[in-house]
């Protein structure tokens, strides 16, 4: 089963962990066959809204939603369950300077 | 019809002693709560037709385990449009089942450690934990709990509903923690089991003081706990609920009026919880493992051993908060180290370290914190204060009793 793992910082902690260590933590995961993709995203003052509203596209400036954390990045990992999710989860390096979320992925159903 | 009902009897009796442990079995066998409840009940269903006519079974929880599993497993496949053939050969098959597979009492007995630690998974919202708990673990009906936690009815649906969603779609594992997270993990069974316990013994609202049967729910939840899980904040937690309940009747008046510990008629204590009580903390404590309940327990068992309340052993409930406070300070500790260190060293004492509490900025919504700080100052005879702290401590309660209690005391202060 694929779950999500969406790192949320705040914005002035976005750099608190070192690059080397989430590329390491990214390293180790993928060794271990529970990766299946991850990155690190720009700050949220780069992100753009799109949205379609009776067939017009419609383009706003960054989130819709003022707060404190953002969304920093994530990880596509593979797991067998919850429990397992969360052990990958509490590894993540950001983990222990903002939090992570634990989302599973739905399989659209064609 | 009278030949049939020393069976329905037994059928009845079974429900009641083994419907949970089934229950527990099935949800491992089938993989889902939902699917498990109906199973169990056609299970109980067809003990109803069949053993009238065969005979009670030899061990009727395994025949239930394989009655439910088989009609799950039946109506699964029909769901899924298998035609009558197949039927014919999986009735077969499910005859020379093997319930040497999973009905030995090992993993019969973990799978209720199973269905305990997944209504309590962390995941789960501490609402949902307490609802999933109380419907899965102990029985009640949504009604029941809905009813006991003034909640309507279809709000409680709900989140047991979202909660079993969430089992199923964040796959959330049936399973007893491995063992490096046992210690975390306990700790969220043994919150849902005090708060149930807490609603049921100081219910936050409503027209009486206790819940009784919440009480008595959380007890039972405490005892299947130490008996699967002999673990010593288990024990401390069972010793806490005894020992608190065997004041239950001395808390209230005949009017239903709430009684103060040192107002408390000893004699109606109940003995028997307090001897209980206290040889669990012995065993708690022999382990070297000391954790907060157990300590709760053992202040609990200081009041239990006093004849009166002029002899408490004050020095003694002072020093277990200390070693309370020094594991896990919280302000509502500190707010009962207070009391005790006003009943050992004076009122003027206690409130010193209230009003410090207060000052910081903590337990200012804290009606009990005002209670304690009225009631010290009404005894230095500061009665502006306690009026002051009396009117606050009343307009933040919310309970019926509590609230005629401090409307008495308000009204002996005003005369």
């Amino acid at each position: 089963m694929k779950y999500l793992c969406l790192v949320y910082l705040e914005e002035q902690r976005l750099h608190a962990v070192p690059d080397s260590e989430c590329v390491a933590c990214g390293v180790g995961l993928r060794t271990s066959g529970l990766l299946i993709a991850a990155e690190a995203l720009q700050p949220v003052d780069t992100a753009t809204t799109v949205r379609v509203r009776n067939g017009r596209v419609s383009i706003t400036d960054g989130p819709f939603a003022e707060t404190k954390e953002q969304l920093a990045g994530f990880y596509l990992i593979e797991a067998r369950d919850l429990n397992d999710a969360i052990q990958v989860a509490s590894k993540i390096p950001p983990a222990r300077e903002g939090s992570v979320e634990v989302r599973p992925v739905r399989e659209l159903t064609p | 019809m009278t030949a049939t009902d020393p069976v329905h009897e037994t059928v009845n009796a079974v429900y009641l002693s083994d419907s949970r442990r089934v229950l527990a079995t099935l949800i491992r066998l089938l993989g889902d709560f939902d699917v498990a409840e109906e199973a169990l009940h056609d299970a109980f269903r067809a003990a109803l037709e069949q053993w009238p006519r065969d005979g009670v079974p030899a061990n009727p929880r395994a025949w239930l385990v394989s009655a439910g599993r088989f009609k799950a497993i039946d109506s699964m496949r029909r769901r899924a449009r298998f035609d009558a053939l197949d039927d014919v050969g999986d009735k077969a098959d499910i005859a020379v089942d093997d319930p040497a597979a999973w009905a030995d009492e090992e993993s019969v007995e973990d799978d209720r450690l199973r269905l305990i630690f997944t209504c309590c998974h962390p995941a789960l919202s501490p609402d949902a934990q307490v609802a999933l708990t109380l419907r899965e673990v102990c029985g009640l009906t949504t009604e029941e709990i809905a009813q006991a936690f003034l909640t309507p009815a279809p709000t409680l649906a709900q989140r047991i509903v979202r909660a079993k969603a969430k089992i199923r779609v964040a796959r959330i594992p049936y399973q007893v923690p491995t063992h490096a997270d046992l210690p975390e993990r306990l700790e969220t069974v043994l919150r849902v089991i005090y708060l149930v316990f807490n609603e049921g013994y100081t219910a936050s609202s409503g027209a009486s003081v206790t819940r009784h049967d919440l009480s008595a729910e959380a007890i039972r939840l405490g005892r299947l706990l130490v008996e699967l899980l002999p673990e010593p904040e288990a024990q401390g937690l069972l010793a806490l609920m005894l020992l608190h309940e065997s004041r239950r009747t001395a808390r209230t008046s005949m009017s239903g009026e709430l009684v103060r510990l040192d107002d408390q008629d000893r004699s109606l204590w109940d003995r028997g919880q307090i001897a209980e009580g206290t040889r669990i903390i012995e065993r708690a404590l022999s382990s070297g493992r000391v954790g907060p309940y157990t300590i709760q327990a053992a202040i609990a068992a200081v009041h239990a051993e006093a004849p009166t309340a002029a002899e408490t052993d004050w020095a003694e409930i002072v020093g277990l908060y200390d070693v309370l406070s020094r594991g896990d300070s919280s302000p509502v500790i500190e707010l009962n180290r207070a009391v005790a260190v006003a009943m050992r060293d004076g009122p003027e004492a206690g409130l010193h370290l209230i009003d410090a509490i207060l000052e910081r900025g903590d337990l200012l919504d804290y009606r009990l914190a005002h209670a304690a700080r009225a009631d010290l100052c009404r005894r230095l005879g500061r009665t502006a204060d306690a009026l002051a702290s009396y009117k606050r401590a009343l307009a933040l309660t919310r309970q019926e009793p509590e609230r005629r209690f401090l409307e008495r005391r308000l009204a002996e202060l005003d005369a």
